[in-house]
């Protein structure tokens, strides 16, 4: 008995570190393109052509992150990004979390049929209603303005909204009771005792509708012509397509770089909720 | 991290919460009392902001489109009303019909990417060490804006410098110039594709694993059920609904891809090989005004979706049950 207990670990142990070998392998597939990137942006012109590869750049040219802000439109770009997402992310979490609390734990006519309703739109793709809203959005005059990216979403979020009231459904309604029989108002209720109760589901969902505005395209490269009114990733989009005929894909390679490091710093910092609630998110369907 | 996010508080369809929510049923509508009405105000108000929105920003567009999708329309001037026409050019519009045949085909990527992701899942679920590391490594491409991803990636498919033909070298292989190629562009497409999602679907899969009782497969050892067995009898059957759960979404995702093919293949790719459904959509509406005729293709793309969307809800509700 005992020395087939043994010979078990053992093979259980062998198995263990075969799997760590393809698991570090597979990890160098997925990690490469990203540390090419920015090996690739401290390149000279000739490392950049150079075969074989070159990974550490002989001498780093930290001068191309110097010469990307000075003659792109990356910092503005950064700047209309941040207005979008944080914008659109406040304001949005703010009606959502309100909507999700009227939705779960109110006396409203039709609730049911306001919850399908809303729900009905997810069944919607944004392609689908695209040309719709560009017209619409062209006859106010807010084609080349952030408007058209802010202002649809500020009045929220259906799936966040779904959350929300699906988590509300937990809490006791004897509580609220409670707090009517004491004389708060709805406001109050809300504000004092339905947001903290919240506030975990809200930082999730709010985390990964940041990550999802700051990273969207489709939008932006429909409504922004401006090259100072665009938003981060159609910057570089553009300057991908501008400095490649030039060849200087160090410039393009460090403005792709840091489009992501925001992200990049929010999920390094917030990665157990983030993969958490991407967890969650995913199972609950 | 408190209590109140683990998956027995938030998630859907865990016996906890059911029962939480057996405890305390929903106010009611009924009751006419002034205390009553004041509350239904307050209701409407605080859920007004997302109905407005909706009626505003996709039913009116909706109909909107609907009724485009019968004209012959630039989005400036007037419409002009062409009946069926759009519908039936469409029939006949063989960059459509490619583009279709296009995005479909990137689907390919939804099974690789799935059997990569579960093998990745079973292999995270042992104690190793670095288990963290590389779980944050394999979602980094996740939480990427695919932008940046994209130009990365078309520098990589480059056939003279790219760093996959670099890496085909190696093995004294000679790449194609991938993005230049109409039989390696969708291949590079769809690569591309699962390298970005992988992290995603494995994390899913890891999540359904670990919420296996170890009791199934301690009685199925007893049992002398071998590894493969057990994955068989157990795991697959168990994270079926992650399966059912993704391969939906993958392809109303997919149904939708158009960010990496216009920044790889600004042009549709060599002979229209790469561009999808949407690509062709937009040129179509905003190179040459075609506002009408990209609407009803935007139409019949709507539909594709929805009804996916409609299948994903049947499926879901059947996946509640499976994972209580």
């Amino acid at each position: 008995m005992r020395t087939k207990d043994l010979s078990r670990t053992t093979r259980s142990r062998i198995t263990d570190v075969i799997v760590w070998i393809v698991l570090a392998a597979g990890a160098i597939f997925m990690i490469a393109p990203l540390l090419w990137m920015i090996s690739t942006s401290l390149k000279t012109q000739l490392e950049v052509f150079a075969l074989p590869p070159v990974w550490i750049p002989e001498v780093p040219q930290w001068d191309t992150y110097v010469r990307m802000w000075q003659d792109s439109y990356v910092l503005s770009g950064f700047r209309n990004s941040a207005i979008v997402a944080f914008t659109v992310t406040i304001i949005g979490t703010f009606t959502c979390s309100l909507a999700a609390f009227s939705l779960a734990k109110m006396r409203l006519p039709y609730r049911n049929a306001i919850f399908i309703g809303l729900l009905s739109g997810i069944m919607i793709p944004f392609p689908t209603i695209m040309i719709p809203q560009f017209v619409m959005f062209a006859r106010l005059g807010w084609v080349d303005t952030l408007l058209p990216l802010i202002v649809p979403a500020i009045f929220g979020n259906i799936v966040m909204i779904f959350f929300l009231r699906q988590y509300l459904e937990s809490v006791p309604n004897s509580l609220i009771e409670a707090a009517k029989i004491d004389g708060a108002s709805y406001w109050q209720i809300f504000w004092r005792m339905i947001m903290p109760i919240i506030r975990p589901a809200v930082a999730a969902q709010f985390i990964l509708w940041f990550m999802a505005v700051w990273n969207d395209y489709l939008a932006p490269i429909l409504y922004l012509n401006t090259p100072e009114k665009q938003t981060l990733q159609v910057v570089i989009a553009n300057m991908n397509v501008q400095y490649a005929t030039q060849r200087d894909y160090p410039l393009i390679m460090a403005a792709s770089f840091v489009s992501l490091l925001p992200i990049l710093a929010v999920f390094l910092v917030f990665q157990r909720q983030i993969i958490e609630s991407i967890a969650l998110t995913g199972s609950k369907g | 991290m408190t209590s109140a996010t683990t998956p027995a508080a938030v998630g859907l369809g865990t016996a906890a919460r059911k029962k939480a929510a057996r405890r305390t049923p929903a106010p009611q509508d009924g009751g006419s009392t002034k205390l009553h009405r004041i509350e239904r105000r307050w209701a409407l108000l605080f859920v007004a902001a997302p109905v407005i929105g909706y009626l505003l920003f996709v039913l009116y567009p909706t109909g909107y489109a609907l009724v485009a999708s019968f004209t012959r329309w630039n989005g400036l001037g007037a419409m002009q009303f062409v009946g069926l026409d759009n519908y039936v050019a469409l029939l006949s519009d063989e960059r459509f019909h490619l583009s279709l045949y296009n995005t479909f085909f990137y689907m390919l990527g939804i099974p690789i990417g799935l059997a990569l992701s579960l093998a990745l899942a079973l292999a995270m679920n042992r104690r190793l060490v670095g288990r963290a590391a590389f779980r944050t490594i394999y979602y980094i491409p996740v939480i990427s804006s695919l932008a940046a991803i994209a130009i990365l990636w078309q520098w990589a498919y480059n056939g003279d410098f790219g760093l996959v033909n670099q890496f085909l070298a190696f093995f004294g292989i000679e790449g194609p110039n991938w993005l230049a190629d109409a039989t390696w562009s969708k291949p590079a497409i769809i690569m591309m594709a699962v390298w970005k999602g992988l992290g995603y679907s494995m994390l899913l899969y890891l999540a359904a694993i670990q919420s296996v009782p170890r009791s199934l497969y301690e009685a199925a050892s007893l049992d002398g059920a071998g590894a493969w067995q057990r994955f068989r009898a157990i795991t697959l059957p168990m994270v079926q609904p992650v399966t059912f759960f993704l391969v939906v979404t993958n392809i109303i995702a997919g149904a939708m891809i158009f960010t990496e093919i216009q920044i790889m293949t600004p042009t549709g790719g060599p002979e229209y090989s790469t561009a999808s459904t949407v690509f062709h959509i937009w040129q179509q509406a905003f190179k040459y005004q075609q506002m009408g005729y990209a609407t009803a293709m935007a139409i019949v793309l709507g539909v594709l979706i929805l009804l996916i969307t409609l299948i994903q809800f049947r499926l879901n509700k059947r996946s509640s049950f499976v994972i209580d």
